[in-house]
């Protein structure tokens, strides 16, 4: 069983909390739950309340989506990866059932210590808000590709 | 009711008022005898009356014929007496005095413990009786008492009363008696003497009450508020919840506030009048002494009065005080008692009470109906007036399976109270049987129709025995008792007869199972079981039987038996992929997910002194942990967590959410750990205050490394606490009782659940759904080894805590229904009985209700359900609809749907 300073060390290798003080961090990965998960358990399901976001130590999880025709896989996601955090931001429903392939190590972060650690660690809030933009300007881009292509096939 | 108290009285102890009358006029004469004989005990042999010459006698018990002397106009004498010399006679008189103090002593004890038992009688009939107009009052008194204000008065305000009741004659006898015997004497002594002390004496007794009329009304006064008092304490407990969520805390503690600020005025004025009056009276009588001492000493001077008359005379006096205080005394008990008694009285007769007959046992078993509901013309209005239904006229046969819907306030909610014979019709006639159901006795209805209404309360019991509360009806197996038991209930039953409360034996065995069709308690159970499946009830009742603790000793196979699954989950953890997670207790292995405090005690504590929060100062653990430096190794440690979670919450608030992960610690707790750490530096152990210690040995003792991850427990350490927790053992079981149950792989933990028991071991908490799977599993094997129906059995005897709190409100309902079902009435009448389920669920169960639970085989049940949603009607043969109390529409849902527009509106 892994130690609170080896998960600091994990949580460190995360690029969101690369920045947060390590003091923050031991107290974040203090008061964080060990899950661990057999093949084929759900960490949560598409349409769930969201009320917690998991780092993964070590293993696979897949990012599934639900739709209509059945169950879509759409990625993969390995160590030192983050999920379920925009559930946990903005308070959306899930987005996407995660499930774990293989054994799954993850760290399981609540909502209101994440939330917490935010409002004291502006670092960590840039750093999320960076993250966030990244990942809209690269939908954003994916999105005019997108139409882009649509006008072109009519 | 009798409104006057001394009647009531009177009339239940008629008999034994008299016998004490007779027992009081027999003791007068010791009595009397006992004020004489000082007198001449000091006269006669003392001062040496009557032994003026050397060889003198005196006649001893020398006993004359009274009035002797004016009837026949020589003195009769009856008995010579013995003669004695002054010596002997003083002895002969100093003990005739002593006989006749045990004499009068006697007579005391007997007077005293009969009224006591008179008076206890009495009162036992008068709680009985109110408690007897209580189940009889009408519904709508009880919207306007509030449960504790009738608890109050039958429990406490009646109390003083039973003291009272026996005094109310005897006393004053006694008491009247004694003070004219005592006001004689005085006047046989000296007639001038006796009549001041009658004159300051009928001052007195003019004056005192006077004094106290104000006292009575205060008395009332303090009645009715400490009444409000216990209503108001009542109300807020009931209602707990809204102070906390509506911030009204304060109120409730500003009217408690005010309430008892009423009761102090009232008490304190009471205090100051009562020892005004008392004071008045002391002095009066003081003053008779100062009198007797002035005059009497004057007169015995003069030689007008001889020294043995005036001791007599302040013996006599001396005795006076007593019987006219109590006089005066019992009469203003009596004022105030009386008032007390007729204020309850009112309070129990405002209502018209429903007729005594309707409760009364049935003389011959109760048949079954025969015939279903018809209401002709029925009307029902409110307190106020206003008309809730009117002229509704129908027919409910029996077997049919009627929908009762409408709009809110339509009426079909009180239709179905109507129907139950709770709500009574204002006009018209409602039909049952053949019989108004207005006369039926409530073992007619009571027996053959099962009601549920949508209440989630329940009393503190057993769901086993909520459950057979419905069959209770009356004793119908006696209860078996060896010769001693029987003495015992024979005279507990007499008493019963002579206090005029119900003789039924309440030990008895009252559930009537035959009536239901069983033929034994095995086919009961069987019927128990069944009805509690079809309401969705028999999963959960299993699940807190697996929760329910067991004691071997009465139950030592199942206990063996679960043992035994114990041993076959253990070899099962491999297949069903547990291991990692599953970590069983042994005796000679550290569990990783125990806190090292659990891995010392290793067992669930009986003695609280022994619970994990409290070991830290538990002498006998402390002394084990000193042993071998495990104490130091520890307390080391504890300075290590202290300092790490000092650093990591130090800076926080105390109410921060990352405090909830803090299990070792009371985040309030952290500036003080921060002053103790200072204290302590680098001092050496031995050095640290015991306080200190305990605090800091606290901290390792509720350390579980697996939860808290400091990475502060080696194997060197382990090993130590393992070698420590068999030296514990060792000196536990030298204890006459032992404090903790073991944690034995061979044996079952009376401490431990059943689940716990089964499992033995802790359920990693890193494991995702560990414990859930973990349940199921053992469910299943449970299921496998045929025990499901046992653990079934001790979750019937789950007690549901007080108004059934421990269960959820739907768990509440559903046992209603099922306890309705249990009685397989003839008509089942649930009226918005299952509001508390969900939509899906209601449906399910109407379903159920209709097509399985009503059948018996032999007989069909009738059903008139008010659904929540109308929507549900459908599922019935027959919809009666109600608009604003009047019937608009009769018929199969499917015709309505066409028909009737409200019915349209009501559905869509």
């Amino acid at each position: 069983m892994a130690t609170l300073l080896e998960e600091v060390d994990l949580l460190r290798k995360i690029p969101l909390f690369a920045s947060v003080d390590p003091g923050k961090l031991k107290l974040l990965a203090f008061a964080s739950d060990r899950q661990n998960y057999k093949d084929g358990q759900n960490l949560f399901k598409q349409g769930d309340v969201g009320d917690a976001a998991y780092a993964i130590i070590d293993g696979c999880a897949q990012v599934i989506i639900e739709t209509p025709g059945g169950e879509v896989p759409v990625a993969e996601l390995g160590s030192n990866e983050f999920i379920g955090e925009i559930a946990i931001l903005c308070d959306v429903p899930r987005t996407a059932t995660i499930r774990a392939k293989g054994d799954l190590q993850t760290l399981k972060i609540k909502k209101e210590h994440f939330v917490g650690l935010i409002s004291q660690s502006p670092e960590l809030g840039i750093e999320v808000m960076r993250e966030l933009a990244a990942r809209l300007s690269k939908t954003t881009a994916e999105l005019s590709e997108a139409r882009r292509e649509l006008n072109n096939a009519k | 009711m009798e409104r006057n108290l001394l009647k009531y009285v009177w009339v239940h102890s008629r008999r034994d008022q008299l016998w004490m009358l007779i027992i009081i006029l027999l003791s007068m004469p010791t009595y009397f005898l006992s004020l004489e004989l000082p007198k001449r005990l000091v006269n006669e042999p003392i001062q040496g009356i009557g032994f003026e010459n050397p060889g003198d006698v005196a006649k001893f018990m020398r006993i004359e014929m009274p009035f002797g002397e004016s009837i026949t106009g020589s003195s009769v004498v009856l008995f010579n007496g013995i003669e004695l010399e002054r010596l002997g006679y003083l002895l002969a008189l100093s003990i005739t005095f002593l006989v006749l103090v045990v004499a009068n002593g006697q007579f005391k004890l007997y007077i005293n413990t009969y009224k006591g038992r008179m008076g206890e009688r009495i009162l036992r009939r008068l709680r009985f009786e109110l408690f007897d107009r209580v189940l009889r009052y009408p519904m709508s008194r009880f919207r306007r008492t509030r449960p504790s204000e009738i608890a109050s008065m039958i429990k406490d305000e009646v109390e003083p009363m039973g003291e009272f009741i026996g005094d109310a004659f005897t006393n004053p006898m006694l008491m009247a008696g004694q003070a004219l015997v005592a006001l004689l004497f005085i006047f046989l002594q000296h007639f001038w003497l006796g009549l001041a002390t009658l004159v300051v004496v009928i001052f007195q007794a003019w004056l005192v009450p006077v004094l106290r009329r104000r006292l009575i009304e205060l008395n009332k006064e303090r009645q009715i508020v400490s009444r409000q008092f216990a209503g108001r304490l009542g109300e807020v407990v009931e209602g707990i919840q809204e102070s906390h969520t509506n911030d009204t805390s304060n109120l409730e503690r500003a009217n408690i506030a005010e309430i008892t600020g009423k009761l102090f005025l009232i008490r304190f004025e009471l205090y100051q009048r009562k020892f005004t009056v008392k004071f008045i009276n002391n002095f009066l009588i003081q003053f008779l002494a100062f009198f007797f001492y002035l005059v009497g000493g004057y007169m015995a001077i003069r030689g007008t009065l001889d020294i043995g008359q005036l001791i007599g005379v302040i013996v006599a006096y001396k005795d006076l005080p007593g019987p006219i205080k109590g006089l005066i005394d019992h009469d203003q008990k009596r004022n105030v008692v009386t008032v007390r008694y007729e204020q309850i009285v009112e309070q129990f007769t405002q209502d018209v009470l429903q007729d005594k007959e309707l409760q009364a046992p049935p003389a011959e078993p109760v048949s079954r109906l025969s015939s279903g509901y018809e209401v002709s013309r029925l009307g029902v209005e409110d307190e106020n007036g206003s008309q809730l239904i009117v002229n509704a006229s129908t027919k409910i046969d029996l077997s049919e399976r009627v929908a009762i819907v409408g709009t809110f306030g339509g009426g079909a909610a009180q239709f179905a109270d109507v129907l139950s014979g709770i709500l009574k019709p204002t006009s018209g006639r409602v039909l049952l049987d053949g019989k108004s159901i207005d006369s039926l006795p409530e073992y007619v209805t009571g027996r053959n129709i099962g009601y549920i209404y949508g209440s989630t309360y329940l009393p503190q019991a057993s769901i086993l025995d909520i459950m057979c509360y419905v069959l209770k009806n009356e004793p119908v197996r006696s209860l078996e008792r060896n010769d001693q038991e029987q003495m015992h209930f024979d005279t507990f039953l007499q008493e019963a007869r002579r206090a005029g409360v119900i003789e039924w034996d309440y030990a008895a065995d009252w559930i009537d199972f035959e009536r239901v069709g069983a033929k034994d308690s095995a086919e009961f159970s069987e019927q128990i079981f069944q009805v509690l499946e079809k309401v969705g009830l028999e999963g959960d009742v299993r699940a807190l039987g697996l929760r329910g603790t067991l004691n071997p000793q009465e139950h030592p196979e199942l206990c063996n038996a679960l043992v035994d699954a114990r041993n076959r989950f253990r070899g099962q953890l491999d297949s069903l992929g547990f291991s990692e997670f599953v970590e069983p207790f042994d005796p000679v292995k550290y569990n990783s997910q125990s806190s090292i405090g659990e891995n010392l005690l290793f067992g669930t504590a009986i003695d609280p002194e022994f619970e994990p929060d409290n070991i830290a100062s538990n002498t006998l653990v402390r002394s084990v942990l000193a042993n071998d430096g495990l104490e130091e190794n520890l307390f080391a440690m504890g300075k290590e967590v202290a300092s790490t979670t000092i650093e990591l919450f130090g800076d926080l608030n105390p109410d921060n959410p990352f405090f909830d992960q803090l299990s070792y610690m009371n985040p309030d707790d952290l500036p003080e750990y921060r002053a103790i750490l200072t204290r302590i530096g680098n001092k050496p152990y031995d050095e640290v205050s015991d306080a200190d210690q305990i605090a800091i040995l606290k901290l390792p003792l509720a350390y579980t490394e697996d939860q808290n991850r400091l990475g502060l427990l080696d194997d060197n350490l382990k090993n130590k606490i393992l070698e420590a927790r068999s030296r514990l053992n060792t000196r536990l079981q030298e204890l006459p009782e032992m404090p903790i149950a073991f944690y034995e792989p061979d044996s079952y933990n009376p401490a431990a659940s059943v689940l716990d028991n089964v499992l033995l071991g802790r359920v990693s908490q890193s494991a995702a759904e560990g414990n859930e799977r973990v349940s199921e599993a053992i469910q299943n094997l449970l299921e496998e080894m045929k025990l499901s129906d046992d653990i079934f059995r001790i979750g019937l005897n789950f007690n549901v805590g007080s108004g059934g709190k421990r269960l959820s409100e739907t768990q509440r309902q559903k046992l209603h229904l099922a306890r309705a079902l249990l009685k397989k009435p003839d008509m089942l009448i649930v009226n918005q009985g299952m509001n508390s389920l969900g939509a899906r669920e209601q449906k399910q169960i109407i379903e159920t209700v209709l097509n399985e639970s009503i059948n018996y085989g032999d007989r069909k049940a009738g059903v008139v359900w008010v659904p929540v949603n109308p929507a549900f009607s459908e599922q019935f043969d027959r919809v009666i609809v109600f608009d604003n109390g009047e019937i608009v529409a009769d018929g199969a849902p499917a015709e309505l749907k066409k028909s009737s527009p409200v019915y349209q509106e009501l559905i869509s």
